[in-house]
C-alpha cells in the first residue's frame, strides 16, 4: 500500500501526519510539494493541517485553487481515499469535494485541547476501528472549525449517514455544551456521498502513543492502513 | 541636508554628552541618517549601556555550554551531536500599545533569533505580566496578547508549551510580554554572525522593507507617558506565514555550506544586523540601499536603515553560491537580493543613487557605545513575618478555596487552550505542570522547559528574589526528572536613572549570580528591558528566568498528577512557616509585606538532587514542587490534575495556616507506593534530606486532618472559572 501527503507552503502538520502513517504502515508516505503538478500512484492521499498560504483570503481558499488540488479532486472522483484533516478539511470544502464550509469558531478564539467525539456512522475504511456511538478522543487545534452548511445539505448528510463524528462529552452526550466551536449539529467530521473522502477538524495524528497522551489516533490509522492493504 | 539641531538630537534619544562623542568619533557633524544609526545603536535596547557592567558578573560557562551570551541565542550541548539553542526576549512597550501585533512580533523575533543559528524551533514559552485584573485595560490587553502569542506560534507550527502569567497593579500602565523559543540543531551546523571574507556578497532575504517600526528600539528605551498611544505607528506588524517560509528556506540553505555568517533583522533592523556582523568580524561592509527590496517607493536611506519590518535576514555567503541560494528563496517565494559586500575598510558605507549617504567607522561606533555605572542604592530588606505574627483565619477551607480561585493561583487553561501546544507531535508534558516537556524528535531524550519569577519577592528583597527565580526554574525542571542545564534571563525593570531602580537591578543580578554558581546552571542568553515606567511609577522588578533541562530517557519523567489511590504522600524539605510575601498574606489579609522566603542554595541542591535521583530510579509516581500558595496549593494542584484526592496529617509545632500556606523553598511533594516509601525514607536519612510521610492518596477530596476538607469538584470550580469569568464581560 502506498500513501501520499500533500505539502503546501504553510502546512505544519505534514510531519505529524507522515509519522502517524509511517507508524501504522511501516513505510514512509510520499511527501508531495504543492508545486508538483502530478501525483504519484497512491492508495491514500492525506491533506494535512496547517495554515496553507497563510490562510490569507479565507482558510484553505488559495490551496483549494492550487494545481495539485485539481489532481487530488480527480483522484477522489475515481475513488482514491482522501483523509483531509483540519486545514485539509477546510481545503476540501473550498474545492467542493465536501459540502459546507468551516467558519470562525463561535467563541472567536483558537481552541487547542483534547475533545471527545461520538462515532456517528459506520465507514469501515475510516472508522472501522470503532462502532457507531463509540466515544473517541482526538485533539483539536483550530480557529475556524465551526462547520456550516445550509439546512437541506445538513439534512442530506444526516439522512445519508455522512456525519462521521460529532463533538460530545466523555459519556457520549451530544449537546450545545459539548459543541466546542458552534458547528451545525455538533459536526466534527463528514464523508462525501461515495464515502471515500473524510474531512475532519480534530487531529487523529496527534494521539498515537501513550506518551503523547492517548492511542485513539493510532487505532484510527491502524484500521485505515489495514483496510487499504 | 537638514542641519542637526539640539532638538533633533534630543528626539533621537541621545544625551548631550553622547552627541559630543558622536562628533568626536566622526570629526564632523553626522547627517540625519548617520544620527539615526547612532541613536539606535546606542539606545539602551541595543547597547545595554546601563546594564552591561552588571550582566558581565553573571556566570556564563560550563562544560556543556557551546555559546554563551553575545550571539543571537545561547547554545548548550545535549549529547549525541545535538545542541539546544534558546533565548527569551521582551516585547513590552509594543504590546502595551498594540497588544496583538506587539505580542505576535515578539514571538516572531525570538523565533528568528533561534533559527538564525541553525536550529529548528521546537517549543515556545512565555512570561506575561498584566495589571490588576479589574483595571479597565486589563481584559483588552490579556485578550490581545494571548491571541497574538498564539496567532504567531500556531501559524508557524511551533508548539507554545507553557509559560507564566501574573496580575499586579505595578503593571497597570506597563505590561510585560517576554517570549522564549527553544530550538534543536546539530552541533556541527551552528551558525554565527561574524562577517568574514573581503569581497564576499552580503545578501538580504525575507520580506520587503517598509516604513513600519521605525525607531522601535528607541521607543523601547524610553518610559511611557499619557501620549504613548501616539506611538502606535512604531509597532511592527507580523506575518507568521512569511516567517514560516523564511524558516524553511533558511534551514534548507543551512543544509548546504553556502552561509558564512547570518543575522536576523530585529530591533533596529538593517542597522543593527549589519553593524553587528561587521563589528564581530572586524570588517567593513558596503551596502547599496537601492538594492534593498522595498515595500513602497520613495523610502529614504534613513527609513530603510531604521525600519523594523519583520521576517528579514542578512547573510554573508560564500562567493559563487549566490545563484543556488537564490533558487531556494525563490522556491519559497521570498525576496533575495545581493545588497553589498564585505570590505577591509572597517567602515559601514551606505550608498543610494550612486551617492554616499552614510560613512561610519564600525569599530569606534560599537566600542564607544556608552557604558554607564549608574548610581544605585540597596533595597532595604524588610523584616521577617513569622507564623505567630499572623492571626490564623477561622476557616482554612475557605482560605484554600479563596487562594485556588485567586489571580495568582487560578488555572491558566483559558490561555493555553488558545496556543497550539501539541503540533510537531513531541509534547509529552502539556502546559499546567511544573515544566513543559518536549521530546527531542526521533530520540528517546526530552527537554524540560520552564519560565519563572516572583516579582513580589523581587520587589521586597531583590537579592533573594533573583536567587529564588533561578532556584524555582531549577526546581521545576528537577520536578519532571530533568537535569537543569542553563538559563536565559529577561530582565524587566523601571528607569535605571533612578538609584532605587538600579539598586533593584543590581540586587537581582547578585542573587541570580549566586544561585547560578551554586546550582552549576549558567546564563547563556538574555535580554534587558528598562524604562518600564508610566508617569514615573516603575514596575515590580521582574527578572523572568527561562530554564531548560535534559531528560535522558523520556520514560524517566515525573508529572504532577496523583496516579492512583492508596499511594503514600511524602513531603521533601523543611517548613519554617515564614509568611512574608506569601499568597496567604496577599489574598487573605490584603498585605504584600515582609521578607520573601529565604533561599538556601545548599539545601535546594541537596533536596533537588535527591528528588531527581528518585525519579530516575523509578521510585516516584508523581512529583510537584511547592511554590506560590504553599503546601495546600501544591496538594490541590496534584489532586486537580488527577481527580484523586488525599488524606493528609502532619504533626508539627507550627500553626496550620503556616504549615500549609507558608512558601518555604526547596520543597516538593512526591508520591510513591508503600514499598518504595520505606526505601525513600531510608535514602533520605542517609542523604540528610528532610522527608516526611504526610498521608495517602484517595477519595475525591483533599482532607487535612483537623484543618480542612474540600471536594475536588469545589476546588475545580473556583480554580477553573476565575480567568474565564474575568474575560467574559457581563452582558456581552
Amino acid at each position: 500500500m502506498k500513501a501520499a501527503v500533500i505539502v503546501f507552503p504553510g502546512s505544519n502538520c505534514d510531519r505529524d501526519m507522515k509519522i502517524a502513517i509511517e507508524q501504522s504502515l511501516g513505510s514512509s508516505p510520499t511527501m508531495v510539494w504543492h508545486g508538483d503538478s502530478e501525483l504519484p500512484d497512491t492508495d491514500l492521499i492525506a491533506v494535512p493541517g496547517g495554515f496553507s498560504y497563510g490562510d490569507y483570503l479565507r482558510c484553505g481558499a488559495i490551496a483549494g485553487n492550487s494545481p495539485i488540488m485539481r489532481e487530488v479532486v480527480k483522484r477522489a472522483a475515481s475513488g482514491t481515499p482522501i483523509l483531509a484533516v483540519c486545514n485539509g478539511f477546510q481545503i476540501a470544502t473550498e474545492t467542493g469535494m465536501l459540502p459546507g464550509a468551516l467558519l470562525r469558531n463561535a467563541n472567536q478564539k483558537f481552541i487547542c485541547k483534547d475533545v471527545h467525539l461520538k462515532v456517528s456512522s459506520q465507514n469501515n475504511r475510516f472508522s472501522g476501528a470503532f462502532k457507531v456511538d463509540d466515544i473517541v478522543r482526538f485533539p483539536v487545534a483550530h480557529h475556524d472549525g465551526n462547520y456550516f452548511a445550509d439546512a437541506d445539505t445538513v439534512a442530506r448528510l444526516e439522512d445519508n449517514g455522512q456525519i462521521a463524528f460529532r463533538y460530545s462529552d466523555e459519556d457520549g452526550v451530544v449537546s450545545p455544551e459539548t459543541n466546542i466551536n458552534g458547528s451545525c449539529n455538533n459536526i466534527a467530521g463528514i464523508y462525501n456521498d461515495a464515502g471515500n473522502i473524510l474531512g475532519l477538524m480534530p487531529h487523529p495524528e496527534r494521539l498515537i502513543s501513550d506518551q503523547l497522551g492517548g492511542t485513539d489516533g493510532k487505532l484510527f490509522f491502524d484500521n485505515l492502513i489495514n483496510s487499504l492493504n | 541636508m537638514t542641519e542637526i539641531t539640539k532638538e533633533i538630537v534630543a528626539e533621537h534619544g541621545l544625551s548631550e554628552s553622547e552627541y559630543e562623542q558622536v562628533l568626536s568619533i566622526l570629526g564632523r557633524e553626522p547627517n540625519r541618517t548617520e544620527l539615526g544609526i547612532f541613536s539606535v545603536m546606542w539606545s539602551e535596547h541595543c547597547s545595554y549601556k546601563s546594564s552591561k557592567k552588571w550582566l558581565k558578573t553573571l556566570p556564563t560557562e560550563a562544560p556543556w555550554v557551546i555559546c554563551g551570551p553575545g550571539e543571537n541565542a545561547g547554545v548548550v550541548d545535549i549529547g549525541d551531536g545535538q545542541a539546544a539553542i534558546f533565548k527569551m526576549e521582551s516585547h513590552n512597550h509594543p504590546s502595551f500599545i498594540e497588544p496583538y501585533q506587539g505580542a505576535a512580533t515578539g514571538v516572531g523575533g525570538i523565533l528568528r533569533d533561534v533559527f538564525t543559528m541553525g536550529a529548528r524551533p521546537v517549543a515556545n514559552m512565555n512570561a506575561l505580566r498584566f495589571g490588576q485584573p479589574n483595571h479597565p485595560r486589563t481584559r483588552h490587553l490579556v485578550s490581545g496578547v494571548i491571541a497574538g502569542v498564539g496567532g504567531y506560534g500556531n501559524c508557524m507550527g511551533i508548539p507554545t508549551v507553557g509559560g507564566e502569567t501574573n496580575f499586579h497593579s505595578s503593571y497597570d500602565g506597563n505590561i510585560l510580554v517576554n517570549a522564549m523559543t527553544v530550538g534543536i540543531a546539530d552541533t556541527d551546523k551552528i551558525f554565527y554572525s561574524a562577517a568574514a571574507g573581503i569581497g564576499n556578497p552580503v545578501v538580504y532575504v525575507g520580506s520587503k522593507t517598509g516604513r513600519d517600526g521605525i525607531h522601535g528600539a528607541t521607543m523601547a528605551s524610553a518610559q511611557f507617558d499619557d501620549d504613548s498611544e501616539e506611538k502606535r505607528p512604531t509597532v511592527q506588524v507580523g506575518d507568521p506565514f512569511a516567517e514560516k517560509l523564511l524558516l524553511e528556506a533558511c534551514l534548507e540553505l543551512m543544509a548546504t555550506d553556502a552561509i558564512i555568517a547570518i543575522q536576523d533583522m530585529g530591533a533596529a533592523g538593517l542597522t543593527s544586523s549589519s553593524f553587528e556582523m561587521a563589528d564581530k568580524g572586524g570588517v567593513g561592509i558596503r551596502l547599496d540601499i537601492d538594492k534593498v527590496p522595498m515595500r513602497e517607493e520613495g523610502m529614504t536611506p534613513y527609513e530603510v536603515m531604521l525600519s523594523e519590518s519583520q521576517e528579514r535576514m542578512l547573510m554573508v555567503l560564500k562567493p559563487g553560491s549566490e545563484e543556488d541560494a537564490r533558487k531556494i528563496f525563490e522556491k519559497w517565494e521570498l525576496d533575495f537580493a545581493v545588497i553589498g559586500q564585505v570590505t577591509d575598510t572597517g567602515k559601514m558605507v551606505l550608498t543610494m543613487n550612486g551617492e554616499v549617504v552614510a560613512d561610519l567607522p564600525v569599530g569606534p561606533l560599537a566600542d564607544a557605545a556608552p557604558e554607564y555605572d549608574r548610581p544605585w542604592v540597596k533595597t532595604v530588606a524588610p523584616a521577617r513575618i513569622k507564623a505567630g505574627d499572623v492571626t490564623p483565619a477561622s476557616d482554612l477551607g475557605d482560605v484554600l478555596l479563596k487562594i485556588m480561585g485567586s489571580s495568582e493561583v487560578a488555572s491558566r487553561k483559558w490561555i493555553w487552550e488558545q496556543y497550539d501546544h501539541m503540533v510537531m507531535g513531541d509534547t509529552i508534558q502539556r502546559p499546567g505542570g511544573d515544566a513543559a516537556v518536549v521530546r527531542i524528535h526521533g530520540t528517546d531524550k526530552a527537554l524540560a522547559i520552564t519560565t519563572d519569577c516572583n516579582p513580589r519577592y523581587c520587589y521586597a528583597d531583590p537579592e533573594t528574589g533573583g536567587k529564588q527565580a533561578i532556584a524555582e526554574t531549577w526546581r521545576n525542571l528537577t520536578a519532571t526528572g530533568a537535569t537543569p542545564l542553563a538559563v536565559t534571563d529577561c530582565m524587566n525593570f523601571g528607569n535605571p536613572e533612578r538609584p532605587e531602580i538600579m539598586g533593584q537591578f543590581v540586587g537581582c543580578i547578585d542573587g541570580m549570580r549566586e544561585a547560578c554558581i551554586k546550582l552549576d546552571y549558567p546564563v547563556v542568553s538574555g535580554n534587558v528591558s528598562l524604562y518600564n515606567e508610566t508617569n514615573g511609577t516603575g514596575i515590580h522588578p521582574t527578572p523572568a528566568i527561562g530554564g531548560i533541562g535534559l531528560i535522558s530517557q523520556s520514560d524517566h519523567m515525573a508529572t504532577i498528577a496523583f496516579k492512583s489511590a492508596g499511594e503514600t504522600v511524602l513531603l521533601v524539605g523543611d517548613t519554617s512557616g515564614d509568611m512574608g510575601q506569601s499568597i496567604y498574606l496577599k489574598e487573605i489579609e490584603g498585605r504584600e509585606e515582609g521578607a520573601p522566603p529565604a533561599v538556601n542554595l545548599d539545601v535546594e541542591k541537596r533536596n533537588g538532587d535527591f528528588v531527581r535521583d528518585a525519579i530516575h530510579n523509578g521510585m516516584i509516581t508523581a512529583c510537584h514542587d511547592i511554590s506560590d500558595g504553599g503546601l495546600a496549593v501544591t496538594l490541590s494542584e496534584m489532586a486537580l490534575a488527577s481527580n484523586i484526592g488525599a488524606d493528609i496529617s502532619i504533626t508539627s509545632d507550627l500553626p496550620a495556616h503556616a504549615l500549609y500556606f507558608a512558601e518555604d523553598q526547596a520543597r516538593y511533594v512526591i508520591t510513591t507506593d508503600a514499598l518504595n516509601a520505606e526505601k525513600l525514607l531510608q535514602n533520605a536519612q542517609k542523604a540528610n534530606v528532610p522527608l516526611l510521610n504526610i498521608g495517602t492518596t484517595g477519595h475525591n477530596e483533599l482532607k487535612i486532618v483537623n484543618t480542612l476538607a474540600i471536594s475536588i469538584k469545589d476546588m475545580r470550580h473556583v480554580h477553573a472559572n476565575w480567568l474565564p469569568d474575568l474575560m467574559t464581560v457581563p452582558g456581552h
